[in-house]
């Protein structure tokens, strides 16, 4: 155990005692700093996230030309449900609120570690366990789980998919499930009860706050998946029958519980996403947040709404209230909105540079949009019967999801990469993975909606060459290599930044939020000095004192005593302001 | 205290109204336009009255939706080109405009309420299940592949199939031939075909024998699932003739790719003698069955 | 803590709303039921945080005007190093694995986590000064 104590004014110099713990594998294997920790989040949900990839450039090859063998069905229906299980479960949740928020909230909110090192040190493993158990499916006689990601029963029942690969898929959901439980539980601890003086709940970087809802919503969705978890497995092996129809069980029921979690699930994978763009679009704009209590409660109905919408995923089931589920899935485009006129807003007179975080963040805004209208369109019954489970929605979900984890978080990747490592990435190569990635986009996405209009169901192995299917095909395959390659050159970016390294400095960015106030990458127990806390941007405040980002409705005066004169009498805070810079530029 | 103008330039009213009008303008042209060559935004208007109510949500959502993407877009690439770095300049802090956050959350919410009303009147349309119906299919879905089987009215046209489906004649079509390796042509034999009379309502009861299949029909403009153990009923009206290709589009397993079928809408009186060439056979098969038994 | 426990309280709120339409309209019972949980877990916390607000001393983080040297000094305890975490993971994926291949890797499982129990209690008492 080390006491961990917040410095008051000054660098102390009793805080900067270093680690003497061990190094290397056993570091990794015992550490409970939440950095380190992300940081193995990190890489280990990148590495899922290729895995997934390269399953997906299989299938697209697989698509290209009609009553193609190049995989067998079987083979092809195991990596549609490995791939959309891979990057749903172990790439973008764990990515988001694993990897950046572990590393990232406790920075942002000015605490020496998360609220409970240990059990964070516990998501971890049990993530890493589950992640490798459902991969590991592969290796057993019968495949992988081939039950798509969602598991539909009866599908999914002992008779209709035996075998050891869907028993780990299902074991995978728990342990990953409880995971996941745990960093909810450890972000909303963090962020209540270790904060900074004067970081007031609305002084909360939009990322936190978003994480933080995001951590509500994990507390909410999670325990249903894992006890539908529970009550399939009891189902495949105990003999109840709860999810089939012979025992006089309930299918519906699971499509229920799956979508009760589901749903939340793709916000879970989402307000991150769009946590991250916020500080991004707000720093390289050089302004504050547009409407920042605006942003959070967006955030909140968000949150709020998305976990009664659930069955807008089985509006073709026959069996649900379809108006109401129809009105509440509308009702998310508004707080959605809201979001993006405040993105908008935050760059609106702005003085915008293209960094590589800020191209990333802005290919989100365009493509999510998109992505958002098509949502839309979906939420409106007659129109999801005519398109439900054709490419359409295919197209629909990949906007989505490839926008927010993809887009938004490689932007919020090379935006705190110099964090993480100390280390400037290459803004060549970077820039060039962007605008691969992009292009990439719409050609693998476009053709897919058109593909869905023209009837090609999703989840097929393979289609007949009169459908007509093939050119469109044959073009989204082009576009997945685009996207495959876009991918390789991040990786080769980071390898180079690995390889030659260009010392990053505290800020390079001049980023405006606490994890910019220490080094990179911080110390250990993170900080030895907090600048004063008076906006939702103590960085940029003291660093540029005569811009202090404005309290209320009250006009800032020009002068740095605005800082000040919101500080308690007495208090030496406040007069701190222009006399030094933070981080500031890179250093070589 | 001096209120942040947000807006690049205010417009004189008068610019601002001319502006307003030509805009209402080449919307309304753009409309015409659309109307007019038939744009479909890449879906089918399908041979049913159901798709193509359908088609017309889809088409003025498709509207709705463009207006609204081109509007965002726009102002993002504004965004990005106008306020580019220019110089080292730190731009003005401004972070709120109460009146101006109003709106974008008060508009966009009138948009999805309207939005939602023409939904729910076109889905209550298309779900509607209130019509007599002429025909009734009762259609099996199984892995892999489907039954489709009739019942109409026998010698007293006004027997309710539904409720008394002993006064009903009968018939059912060969169930698909075991999956091949490869996907068929949609109309290869080894797909059942669901033969349809134009311009009738067919109601349809929809079940399944074992996991959750997805019925489509895409000229229909409609999927529903065969959802284990319900029935789901659903009314079709076919309005023009023609063949067109049918597929499971729930995810059922193995051969999920290949669970096809075709759709066949005749008139009246090809159906009629369609229908009782399948009676005939199903006849001599029964007397052909008792033969076997007795012997 | 008067805030956070507004936010869950008004998720609470608003999930309590959505549950009563939601059983009104359709008497189905999974959902509801899941709604009602959602609604307990915006209610309870987000209460017991409103009342402990009243109670608890006022926190330098929840001062608006707050000086640095009012949060300065000891934080918490953190532990340094454990390998409990790692251990009560393999053991937690063994017990998973038990579900699957049959159940003799549970013992084993069991065995490391009651281990990693003892080792976090024994770490946490020399740790001492919480
Ligand atoms: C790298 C670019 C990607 C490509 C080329 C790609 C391609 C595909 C393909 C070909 C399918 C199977 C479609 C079908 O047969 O129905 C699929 C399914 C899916 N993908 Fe991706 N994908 C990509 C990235 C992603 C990302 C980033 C996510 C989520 C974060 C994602 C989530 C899913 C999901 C959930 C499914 C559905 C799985 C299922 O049907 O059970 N994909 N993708
Ligand atoms: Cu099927």
């Amino acid at each position: 155990m080390t006491i961990a104590a917040r410095p008051a004014l000054a660098p102390s110099p009793d805080l900067l005692e270093e680690e003497h713990g061990p190094t290397g594998m056993l570091k990794w294997l015992t550490s409970t700093d939440h950095k380190v920790i992300g940081k193995s989040y990190t890489i280990t949900s990148l590495v899922f996230f290729c895995m997934a990839g390269l399953m997906a450039m299989v299938m697209r090859t697989q698509l290209t030309s009609p009553d193609n063998t190049l995989v067998s069905q079987h083979l092809y229906n195991e990596l549609f449900t490995m791939h959309g299980s891979l990057m749903l479960y172990l790439f973008a949740g764990p990515f988001a609120f694993g990897g950046l928020a572990n590393f990232i909230v406790p920075l942002q909110v000015g605490a020496p570690d998360m609220a409970f090192p240990r059990l964070n040190a516990l998501s971890y493993w049990l993530y890493l366990g589950g992640g490798m158990i459902m991969v590991s499916g592969f290796l057993t006689v019968g495949g992988a789980a081939d039950f798509g990601w969602v598991a539909y029963a009866p599908l999914s029942s002992a008779t209709n998919t035996p075998g050891a690969g869907p028993d780990m898929w299902i074991v995978a959901l728990l342990l990953t499930g409880f995971s996941a439980i745990f960093t909810g539980v450890n972000i909303v601890a963090t962020v209540f009860y270790l904060r900074a003086p004067g970081l007031t709940m609305f002084r909360l970087p939009i990322f936190t706050w978003n994480m933080l809802v995001t951590a509500i919503l994990i507390l909410i969705a999670f325990p249903v998946l894992a006890s539908a978890m529970i009550m399939l497995w009891c189902d495949r092996h105990l003999g109840t029958h709860i999810f089939t129809v012979s025992g006089g069980g309930s299918p519906v029921l699971w499509q229920n519980l799956f979508w009760f979690f589901g749903h939340p699930e793709v916000y879970i994978l989402a307000l991150p996403f769009f946590g991250i763009v916020t500080d991004v679009l707000a720093t390289f704009s050089r302004k504050p947040v547009f409407g920042y209590k605006g942003m959070v409660f967006a955030t909140i109905s968000i949150a709020a709404l998305s976990t009664s919408v659930w069955a807008h995923h089985m509006y073709t089931t026959g069996t649900e209230l379809l108006p109401f589920f129809s009105l509440m899935t509308y009702m998310i485009a508004v707080p959605t909105g809201v979001k993006f006129f405040n993105w908008i807003g935050t760059m609106w007179r702005g003085s915008l540079t293209f960094e590589t975080p800020m191209l990333y963040a802005v290919g989100f805004l365009v493509v999510f949009l998109f992505g958002g209208v098509t949502g839309i369109l979906l939420a409106s019954p007659p129109i999801d019967f005519a398109v439900h489970d054709t490419y359409f929605v295919v197209a629909h979900f990949h906007e989505v999801l490839f926008g927010s984890a993809v887009f938004g978080g490689f932007a919020g990747l090379y935006f705190w990469y110099p964090k993480f490592t100390g280390r400037m990435t290459r803004e060549g190569l970077g820039k060039a993975s962007f605008w691969v990635m992009f292009v990439g986009f719409w050609v693998t996405f476009v053709p897919q909606y058109i593909l869905g209009l023209h009837g090609m169901p999703r989840r097929i192995a393979e289609y007949g060459a009169a459908t007509g299917w093939q050119s469109l095909n044959q073009v989204s395959t082009a576009g997945a290599y685009l996207l495959f390659a876009s991918v390789a050159i991040t990786l080769i970016n980071f390898w180079v930044s690995w390889r030659r390294p260009v010392p990053a400095g505290d800020n390079p960015w001049d980023a405006h939020t606490l994890e910019w106030a220490t080094s990179s990458p911080p110390p250990h127990h993170n900080f030895y000095w907090i600048p004063p806390i008076r906006s939702e941007r103590p960085v940029w405040d003291y660093n540029h004192p005569e811009h202090a980002t404005p309290n209320g409705h009250a006009v800032p005066s020009p002068v740095p005593a605005a800082v000040g004169s919101l500080a308690a009498p007495g208090s030496s805070d406040g007069g701190a302001g222009g006399s030094g810079h933070v981080g500031g530029g890179t250093a070589q | 205290m001096p209120r942040r103008n947000l807006l690049p330039s205010a417009p004189t009213p008068t610019k601002r109204r001319s502006r307003r009008v030509a805009s209402l303008g080449a919307l309304a042209l753009l409309v015409l336009v659309l109307g007019g060559c038939n744009v479909d935004f890449g879906a089918t208007k399908g041979v049913t009255t159901q798709s193509h109510l359908e088609f017309r949500l889809w088409f003025w959502l498709m509207v709705a939706g463009i207006a609204v993407a081109v509007f965002v877009w726009a102002l993002i690439f504004w965004a990005i080109f106008r306020y580019r770095k220019k110089d080292d300049k730190i731009p003005k802090q401004f972070h709120e405009h109460i009146g101006l956050e109003v709106a974008y959350t008060v508009i966009p919410l009138i948009m999805v309420l309207v939005i939602f009303g023409f939904t729910f009147v076109v889905e209550n349309n298309i779900d509607n299940v209130l019509t007599p119906p002429q025909v009734i299919v009762n259609v099996t879905a199984y892995q892999w592949g489907w039954i489709f089987q009739y019942s109409k009215p026998g010698p007293d046209p006004h027997v309710n199939c539904t409720l008394a489906p002993k006064d009903c004649v009968t018939v059912e079509t060969a169930p698909n031939a075991a999956p091949s390796a490869l996907a068929q042509p949609y109309t290869s034999p080894i797909y059942p075909q669901l033969v349809l009379p134009v311009n009738e309502t067919v109601r349809f009861f929809l079940r399944s024998r074992d996991v959750v299949h997805g019925f489509y029909v895409h000229a229909f403009n409609f999927s529903r699932y065969a959802q284990p153990p319900l029935t789901n009923a659903f009314e079709i009206h076919p309005t023009s003739t023609g063949v067109f290709p049918g597929q499971c589009t729930q995810y059922c397993g193995l051969y999920h790719s290949e669970m096809l079928f075709s759709v066949k809408v005749e008139t009246p009186s090809q159906f009629q003698a369609w229908f009782s060439g399948q009676e005939k056979k199903l006849q001599t098969q029964a007397s052909l069955q008792s033969l076997v038994s007795r012997s | 803590m008067k805030v956070e426990g507004t936010v869950l309280l008004v998720i609470g709120v608003f999930m309590g709303a959505v549950c009563a339409i939601y059983w009104f309209l359709s008497n189905e019972t999974s959902g509801t039921m899941m709604l009602l949980g959602a609604t307990l877990l915006g209610f309870v916390p987000g209460a017991y945080y409103l009342w402990w607000s009243r109670r608890m001393k006022p926190r330098p983080e929840d001062n608006p005007s707050a000086s640095r040297a009012d949060g300065a000094g000891v934080v918490a305890a953190f532990p340094s190093t454990s390998v409990w975490p790692f251990v009560l993971g393999v053991g937690a994926a063994l017990v998973g694995l038990a579900l699957v291949f049959g159940l003799w890797t549970a013992p084993i499982g069991f065995v490391l986590g009651f281990a990693a129990l003892l080792g976090v209690i024994r770490e946490s008492r020399r740790g001492g000064a919480v």
